[in-house]
């Protein structure tokens, strides 16, 4: 040892291991404008595809005539149904276990849906000849209202099912019903609240949204004949998946599918399902030899790919007059456009929704879920959340201010009183969840003191009086939420999709000269999986994230996975990751012990290297381990220093978070200003908080837009009313409030390194804290439910119906 | 397929001519012709701010010119902002501050950033929030772009200062 000898905190410096904030290293090509997105491939001959659209949202198809589409110079093909069906490909099969067409098979159920596919030499020629394919439609009645749809006389939607009483979710009451999917108990429930001192009951809707990533989706499919194999570049969450289902819908064999994610634009849970554009994409390049090429454009996209949420929660809370809850019943009617086309488990046709009992210490519990087809579009994604926990949390957090407002209490006291208590973790959900870890008041008190919860409630009674007193004609909102998510599915044994386990990957080679590669069956979507997955490594391995190469998507290369979606990248394959990790070091413990005449139990793993115990001058780096796993003939050893693990976790996480918003509102103009947002987050272990912090800004401004303009809603004939950027509401850098971050650290208990996943939290917490900053504003004046989206009209009305306009 | 038109233009300190249609968009120009896929389409009616280039010395969509209201200008992309072996000062400042996510906004943002620096050289919160309120980024909540945008003209006018 002498001065030159790096110190053990220089040495995991070195490492940019586990909780640094690691630069990241995708940035480069990012800044430069070297990403390479999916309308970034080119290929030799490549053809563009695009689709001619229904202008109804409910009209049968009597003809379809292509032949001037097809004279035009350049046009090579139109698709129809009538050409898919001999393959069996005009329906296929959804995520949720119900069929959707791929082009319009007799008629037509949504606004914009896919009627016909052209196929075209360049992308101009294709938008041409959409202009001249005739379509005869014959208009029929449109249900746009979940409700309406389920009354006797309703319409009937889907033809296909006639006379099927019973769906992939059980019986089926009506010729728009999907299923009933219930859980908890509920005379036990009924019973709770009937005998209560105080009951409070709400409709809270959750209105239909979209992700609306920046990148739009899109595919290039190219069938190589010569060799038999077909390749498909494209927006996919989960490009294993979408092999499979390919494999399984084409006939073609699993090897011979090559399924590439490259750089993917913001996904948000748009990118989870399987499109007509893929499908059309595979059989137009099957059909003509050629790549073909198919992106969206942005209306295509928020009409026809991907809405989420449409829930109208109907709930009854009840509680012991000094604020103790004692049962929650909620009955949704779910919205789910024309075909149940919901990315969800396969077990749960309502996502994780019954995780709505969120941060509190409810005794009983029930939620029923009626799923229902209307004339919209289909989807059901899980928009930067895991499964419906977002619809979850905004429900109970809206319940728990109706409570509060019942029992005239404050809202931050009846949280307070109502948490699950840190000694009570593993703690049993009445609704049957397994909560991992979890301290709610030390995160809550935290929160409240940060913000000056105390002050900010006298300031508001100020206010109020000021108000009154006609002094001033802006009111201030205190929005509150404690949330609990459920992310990271899941264990194999209850969650699939169509059948495939919900486990994840990671493949680990260690090169010779000491740094690596290691690949993931998820793919990052601008959540920086290159630079977390190689922290996470280097910590494990003692070798520099810098040192690490990550790669994802490419399924010819990368270890099978279910994909990145509901914040499972870091609690399943970043736990692969540690756990391969682990396998290696394993490996290296032997290798160490060869090279340094010992037995492996008289080591020690130190950082980055194994060390004789008691004799620290005795040790192997990392990195002579890796040259002496290639290059010295070890008895015994098997050379090479490589590691696969597929991890099927035992539980889910539990991460949480405490968020506080404070708002200004114009009573006179609907207009608001957010004057301060805290937002404390408990992830567990923290992997690069420059990363995590990054992530909460973007969540949060998703959840801005949610709650205050975001929405596509539909007239009664079924016209999908926001269907451009003009009309969807996206914030700017002017409408986005700076945001204050904060954290408590609870580690997962089950979780290798004790990570939960982050990535949604801040849409799912944000969402509630936004709106009942909106509710509390006019809490005074007697509101207690207003929906979303709280626009400048909306929240004028508000002021208006409580006749605060004189 | 309509007429064709010869069209010339720079693009970064390059001269290129070309036939195209009147009505082709700059953006697939550049694109599919140039092979500049830095500009990226990401709404076709000029909201989002992912196709912004510079043209004749202000920002502008690409995906809202059309080729024929190109013929004759002077282009800047991305890709003529800085060089893999010189970042520029605000692709440097983009990564340190994390202004980053997903990347698909990130080149208009960076050349929106560029112009309003030219622009205004010291602007103040507010004013970098709505200099570039005509570009959407829906992964970062714009508040770490704004702290490089600030920084990166903090680290120019320093530089300038100091060689004075």
């Amino acid at each position: 040892m002498n001065d030159l000898t790096p110190t053990p905190q220089e040495r995991t410096a070195k490492l940019k291991g586990l909780g640094t904030s690691r630069k990241r290293v995708e940035d480069a090509r990012f800044t430069q404008g070297k990403g390479n997105y999916v309308d970034d491939i080119k290929m030799p001959g490549m053809l563009h595809g695009d689709f001619v659209r229904s202008p109804y949202a409910h009209a049968r198809v009597k003809s379809i005539n292509a032949d001037a589409a097809r004279a035009l110079p350049g046009v090579i093909a139109v698709l129809t149904a009538a050409d898919l069906a001999p393959l069996n490909l005009h329906w296929m099969p959804t995520l949720a276990g119900d069929r959707q067409m791929v082009l319009a098979d007799g008629k037509v159920l949504f606004q914009g849906q896919e009627v016909a596919f052209v196929v075209a030499t360049d992308r101009y020629v294709c938008a041409d000849a959409i202009e001249l394919v005739e379509v005869d439609y014959e208009e029929l009645p449109v249900v746009t209202d979940p409700f309406k749809a389920l009354e006797p006389g309703a319409p009937v939607l889907r033809e296909d099912l006639a006379g099927q009483t019973s769906g992939a979710h059980g019986a089926r009451r009506h010729h728009n019903h999907i299923f009933l999917w219930e859980t908890g108990d509920e005379a036990a429930t009924n019973q709770a609240i009937e005998a209560a001192e105080v009951v409070a009951e709400e409709m809270i809707y959750y209105h239909r949204v979209h992700p609306c990533p920046l990148e739009t989706c899109g595919c290039v499919a190219s069938m190589d004949k010569v060799n038999g194999k077909l390749t498909v570049f494209g927006t996919f969450q989960a490009p294993h998946v979408v092999r499979t289902v390919a494999s399984l819908l084409s006939g073609i064999e699993e090897h011979n599918i090559r399924v590439v994610s490259p750089d993917i634009g913001g996904g948000f849970g748009n990118k989870v399902g399987v499109y007509p554009g893929y499908v059309c994409s595979i059989v137009a390049s099957i059909v003509t030899g050629k790549p073909v090429k198919w992106i969206e454009d942005r209306m295509d996209n928020l009409m026809a790919t991907a809405f989420a949420r449409d829930y109208w929660m109907k709930g009854r809370i009840s509680a012991t007059k000094d604020g103790k809850i004692t049962g929650l019943h909620c009955h949704v009617t779910a919205d789910h456009g024309a075909f149940d086309a919901c990315a969800d488990p396969t077990k749960f046709p309502a996502g994780f929704f019954h995780i709505c009992t969120g941060s509190y210490d409810i005794p009983v519990a029930y939620v029923g879920v009626d799923g229902v087809y209307t004339n919209k579009a289909p989807g059901g994604v899980a928009y930067r959340c895991s499964f419906r926990v977002t619809e979850a949390a905004y429900f109970i957090e809206r319940m728990i201010e109706v409570l509060a407002i019942e029992l005239g209490m404050d809202a931050a006291e009846l949280r307070a009183k109502n948490f699950i208590r840190k000694d009570r973790f593993p703690y049993t959900s009445a609704l049957g969840w397994e909560y991992d870890s979890g301290d709610y008041h030390t995160a809550w008190d935290k929160a409240l003191a940060a913000v000056d919860y105390a002050g900010l409630r006298r300031e508001q009674a100020e206010r109020v009086a000021a108000f009154k007193r006609g002094e001033t004609r802006k009111l201030l909102g205190i929005g509150l939420t404690h949330f609990t998510e459920i992310v990271g599915a899941g264990p194999v044994k209850n969650c699939d999709i169509l059948g495939m386990g919900m486990f994840d990957s990671c493949e680990i080679r260690i090169h010779p000269t000491g740094s690596a590669i290691a690949r993931l069956g998820t793919i990052s979507q601008g959540q920086g999986h290159a630079t977390t997955f190689a922290q996470i490594l280097a910590t494990e391995i003692g070798l520099p994230a810098d040192s690490i190469t990550i790669e994802e998507g490419d399924t010819d290369t990368a270890p099978y996975g279910l994909g990145t979606y509901g914040s499972r990248s870091t609690p399943v394959a970043g736990a692969a990751t540690a756990m391969a990790g682990r396998k290696i070091r394993a490996k290296a413990q032997m290798i160490a012990a060869w090279l340094l005449e010992v037995h492996d139990g008289d080591l020690e793993w130190d950082i980055d290297r194994f060390v004789v115990k008691g004799a620290p001058e005795r040790f192997k780096t990392m990195k002579d381990i890796a040259y002496a796993a290639y290059h010295n003939a070890i008895p015994g050893i098997e050379p090479g220093l490589e590691a696969v693990s597929y991890y099927d976790p035992p539980n889910m996480t539990y991460p949480f978070g405490a968020y506080v918003c404070v708002m200004e509102i114009d009573v006179d103009t609907g207009t608001h200003e957010v004057r301060q947002f805290y937002a404390l987050d408990d992830c567990g272990t923290r992997i690069n908080p420059m990363i995590i912090e990054g992530q909460v800004h973007g969540g949060l401004t998703e959840a801005l837009a949610i709650a205050m303009g975001q929405e596509i809603a539909y007239d009664e004939i079924g016209n999908c009313k926001n269907s451009t950027l003009m009309d969807f509401f996206l914030p700017t850098a002017v409408e986005t409030p700076h945001y204050t971050t904060d954290y408590t650290e609870t580690p997962s208990p089950h979780h290798p390194i004790g990570a939960k996943g982050v990535g949604e939290s801040p849409n799912v917490g944000g969402v509630p804290a936004f709106s009942n900053a909106v509710h509390d504003a006019f809490r005074a004046f007697g509101l207690r439910q207003a929906h979303m989206p709280h626009d400048h009209w909306r929240i004028w009305k508000i002021a208006n119906q409580l006749g605060l306009h004189g | 397929m309509g007429k064709t038109m010869h069209i010339a233009l720079t693009v970064n300190g390059e001269a290129h001519e070309l036939l195209a249609e009147p009505r082709e968009l700059l953006i697939y120009v550049l694109r599919e012709r140039l092979n500049l896929t830095g500009p990226h389409a990401g709404c076709e009616t000029s909201h989002c701010g992912a196709c912004t280039v510079e043209m004749n010395g202000k920002s502008v969509k690409s995906c809202t010119v059309f080729a024929a209201q190109a013929n004759g200008a002077t282009i800047t992309t991305i890709e003529g902002l800085g060089s893999p072996d010189s970042l520029s000062v605000l692709q440097q400042s983009f990564r340190e501050h994390h202004g980053l996510q997903c990347g698909y906004c990130t080149p208009g943002m960076i050349t929106r950033a560029h112009r309003l620096l030219q622009e205004n050289p010291d602007p103040t919160e507010e004013e970098v929030r709505f200099g570039i309120s005509g570009n959407l980024c829906r992964c970062t909540g714009y508040q770490n772009i704004v702290k490089a945008i600030l920084a990166a003209a903090a680290t120019i006018n320093g530089a300038k200062e100091a060689a004075e």
